[in-house]
């Protein structure tokens, strides 16, 4: 399968892609290109474009290279197929190069930034790729389920459809579950003046509500003062930071930390996911107008591990397996987080073993900057696209380790597909699934 | 307006509960709730195992329920809280629990004289606005941002009026929602509709819309500006002339716009949460000036003083002279009026409230844990364990203050002179 992916893969069937081409003209194409490159792009993108010797020294930066060593996949080899034919053809592109340029934009790359470091000019290949994207947006030639997952972002302010009755009825339903297990335990709802307000991703209540509850046995257990809002603005997650739609970001980050003003809360503490956090952390806020985010966010892998050291959670038996980790992109790479990572896999499970490149040099999931959210159309490209991680876990299950642990929603379904397909046969957990199975926990 | 002339403003500290006892007669206290006269005070208990009710200074409620939440008094003290029956929701008022049901209910909203009550319900998968015991007469698939007129005698919400399949993005872009006022539905639909806006003489609403997925504008009673902008925040109505203003952006900047027409000849990073005084002269906005630095504007003027976290909590004074707000730097919060930052900093502040003359502002605040006020830039020097937004009595020479003190667990209301504060 050498060459193969790239040419292949614009054979894959997408009615987000194809009725979106279906629209365009070359006018438009132009004088949208033409807007966006004016009004939105400067300096950066003309000296990431000129200073690019073609070296590919970040070719073996890139999963999706190294999977299927394709230099279409290389990272510069998605910037000249992409972003370079438009700068030099000044938007005179044809539909079917959009079609092809959108397919590349959002699901063989996952901004993931392991390029920019290995490029000797630290050229941000995914800058390039996210202005890709913007013209896609702009032209309406967007994946069919990133795109429904982005407008569900705009009617509900949350990624999954959830309305604004069944949110709270999922928390009073997981509150209801704990208290058969801790009596006195309470998911605080609303609750102003609390310490800080527990921020989630749309998935957890529609999907993995357990997450809730897990997260809530460990806050009371630890004595914590916090809460989760009634209201929309209660989702972190951002497929619009993806899709390209920068002004629906915005409103959804609005949203987001407006809660946490309302609430009054010192902090927002955030679930385990590394986009989200690119989001809240980094993007969105900006994009407000913030410098850093208005009220300070806390990553979960922050949160616990300061939990841990503080003495405020206690392990009662250690977790047996021997576990792995993998470090999410955006956490890591985005906010150097790896070694709270490991400390809490230190303190919680008898056995970590490495994979090796680690930390900050980890190989992506694939699944992350959107990718997996452009669904099923894509999911054997993006498996395929990434037998270089199931050969990094093939690594470390030979030398025992048994479950991985993946502090992201996002690499957990990338990685969930991949030990699948790859028939690695590992368990998959969070850092909260280990700490909840592994705590003291008060008694009934 | 709530009528506070009827309050006991007599000098002087009343125990109304010691709420600490609560925990010995229940499983479970949750977190007290005083009404705003201070007179009361309530918190949703447990009184036994899967049981819910509701102890009002002491008194527990004749009702006990599956589950009660979001226990709010009204602005007149009347006390409300959302209560489930064997799986069937409604509001509870003063005990007295409405007549229809539904399988849930959110949002309780008070006219701001406290007499009509609203709150949002869904039934069998549809949705509408419940006021004072009544539903709408339609009810709709979906609705959100669910909205209430000063009066309370209108209500409103984003609703959806076209059906589409799971996944249908090409159906969504049509155009799908709405705006339904007291249940009834605009005659045009858009992409999206998110903050409404009732005039200050509650007959008409304006919406914040997207027409597409890339322009956006304001409607008013139904009808988009003709203009289109990359943004839109909420809309306002002066109480002037009827015409709605609402942040507008376009070049990446942000400004004020009136009837879709640029307002204000100054562009910034950022503009939100603009507010009109009570008199309709004045507009002042939440504002970044520059990248990380916010202010508040008026009428297109921003403060010298900038914060660089954030500001909120944006206030004007009863007369419309004065403007207050939050600010925060540095992860310290304080509050400034009138482009000048009172001095101290604290580990959080509330909105400030102003007498009805004007004349003076309070503000609570919080540091290390523990709970005090800010008077006209001075800081109480009582700490407590809990406190409640200060009110001014109506001559604005008193101040009702609701509190917890420190290491103490009995729930006190004091009426002091402002003369005597310090
Ligand atoms: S997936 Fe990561 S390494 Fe590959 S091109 Fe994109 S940002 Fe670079
Ligand atoms: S490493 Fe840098 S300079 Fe070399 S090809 Fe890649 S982006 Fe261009
Ligand atoms: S999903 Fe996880 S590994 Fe993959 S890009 Fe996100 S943070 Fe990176």
């Amino acid at each position: 399968m050498t060459e193969s992916v790239s040419k292949e893969s614009s054979l894959i069937a997408d009615e987000g892609l194809d009725k979106g081409l279906a629209r365009l003209t070359s006018e438009k194409i132009e004088k949208t290109i033409k807007t966006i490159l004016t009004n939105e792009t400067g300096a950066r993108l003309k000296t990431y474009v000129s200073t690019c010797v073609h070296c590919g020294l970040c070719s073996d930066a890139c999963h999706v290279y190294l999977s299927n060593r394709d230099p279409a996949c290389s990272p510069v080899g998605k910037i000249k197929q992409t972003i370079w034919e438009i700068v030099k053809k000044k938007g005179k592109v044809d539909a079917q190069f959009i079609r092809r340029a959108s397919e590349i934009a959002y699901t063989e790359c996952n901004l993931c930034r392991r390029c920019a470091m290995y490029c000797p000019f630290g050229i941000d290949i995914s800058y390039m790729i996210l202005i890709v994207r913007r013209i896609c947006h702009k032209l309406g030639v967007t994946p069919h389920y990133l795109q429904d997952t982005a407008q569900s972002h705009s009617a509900t302010l949350n990624q999954m459809w959830v309305k604004d009755d069944e949110w709270v009825d999922t928390l009073q339903w997981q509150e209801e579950e704990a208290q058969d297990e801790i009596g006195d335990l309470r998911i605080p709802i609303d609750q102003e003046g609390a310490d800080f307000f527990y921020s989630v991703i749309a998935p957890e209540p529609k999907f993995r509500a357990q997450l809730i509850y897990q997260a809530a046995v460990i806050f009371h257990s630890a004595g914590v003062s916090w809460t989760m809002p009634a209201t929309p603005g209660w989702d972190n997650s951002d497929m619009c930071m993806f899709s390209g739609d920068n002004e629906m970001m915005g409103r959804l980050k609005k949203a987001h930390f407006e809660t946490a003003m309302r609430l009054k809360v010192k902090k927002i503490v955030m679930g385990e996911c590394g986009h989200a956090f690119r989001s809240v952390y980094d993007v969105g806020n900006r994009w407000l107008g913030f410098r850093e985010p208005p009220i300070p966010i806390i990553h979960s892998i922050q949160f616990f591990y300061e939990l841990l050291k503080e003495g405020r959670i206690k392990i009662a038996k250690k977790y047996a397996k021997t576990v792995t980790l993998h470090d999410p992109c955006n956490t890591v790479r985005g906010a150097g987080l790896h070694e709270m990572i490991r400390m809490i896999a230190h303190e919680t499970c008898e056995k970590v073993i490495e994979m090796h490149p680690n930390r900050e040099h980890n190989y992506c999931c694939n699944a992350g900057g959107g990718v997996i959210n452009c669904g099923p159309p894509f999911k054997n490209k993006r498996v395929e696209n990434n037998s270089i991680k199931a050969d990094q876990l093939r690594n470390v299950k030979e030398q025992g380790a048994e479950t991985v642990i993946a502090p992201c929603h996002n690499c957990h379904g990338g990685l969930e597909d991949i030990i699948h397909t790859y028939k690695l046969d590992m368990d998959l957990k969070f850092l909260g699934d280990i700490i909840y199975e592994c705590m003291e926990k008060p008694e009934e | 307006m709530i009528n506070k002339q009827n309050w006991d403003w007599e000098n002087g500290e009343k125990e109304i509960a010691d709420i600490g006892t609560w925990k010995d007669k229940f499983l479970g206290v949750e977190e007290p709730y005083p009404s705003p006269d201070g007179e009361k005070i309530a918190a949703i208990v447990k009184p036994d195992e899967m049981e819910f009710s509701v102890c009002e200074n002491g008194t527990v409620w004749e009702e006990v329920y599956d589950k009660v939440w979001y226990l709010r008094f009204g602005p007149d003290n009347r006390l409300t809280a959302l209560v489930s029956d064997t799986a069937e929701w409604t509001l509870a008022v003063d005990q007295a629990a409405w007549a229809h049901r539904f399988d849930y209910v959110w949002d309780t909203h008070f006219s701001e004289d406290g007499r009509r009550i609203v709150i949002a319900a869904q039934k069998d998968g549809r949705y509408m606005g419940v006021t004072d015991d009544t539903p709408w007469e339609t009810d709709f698939e979906t609705m959100n941002n669910f909205s209430v007129s000063r009066d309370g005698e209108q209500t409103a919400a984003a609703v959806q009026i076209v059906s589409f399949q799971s996944g249908d993005i090409f159906k969504f872009q049509e155009g799908t929602y709405s705006v339904a006022v007291n249940g009834r539905a605009w005659p045009n639909n858009f992409v999206n509709v998110w903050e409404i806006a009732f005039s200050p003489d509650n007959q008409h609403v304006a919406a914040a819309i997207r027409v597409n997925l890339y322009d956006y504008t304001i409607a008013v009673d139904g009808v988009p500006w003709r203009q289109t902008f990359n943004g839109v925040w909420e809309p306002q109505f002066s109480s002037r002339d009827s015409s709605v203003t609402a942040p507008v952006r376009t070049g990446g900047k942000w400004m004020l716009a009136k009837n879709g027409e640029v307002l204000w000849d100054r562009q910034f990073v950022q503009l939100w949460h603009h507010q009109y005084s009570p008199d309709g002269a004045t507009i002042a906005a939440i504002v970044a000036p520059e990248f990380g630095r916010w202010t508040v504007a008026v009428n297109g003027k921003p403060w010298s003083i900038t914060f660089g976290d954030l500001v909120t909590d944006m206030v004007f004074s009863p007369d419309g002279a004065k403007v207050a707000c939050v600010g925060k730097e540095k992860g310290q919060w304080s509050i400034a009026i009138d482009g000048v930052r009172w001095p101290g900093a604290f580990d959080m502040a509330w909105k400030p409230v102003f007498s009805h003359d004007g004349n003076n502002v309070a503000a609570k605040v919080e540091k290390n844990g523990q709970y005090s006020l800010v008077i006209n830039g001075k800081l109480l020097q009582k700490q407590f364990d809990m406190i409640w937004n200060p009110i001014f009595s109506p001559d604005g020479d008193k101040l009702l203050i609701r509190g917890i003190k420190s290491g103490e667990t009995k729930y006190y209301r004091q009426v002091v002179p402002l003369a005597e504060l310090f």
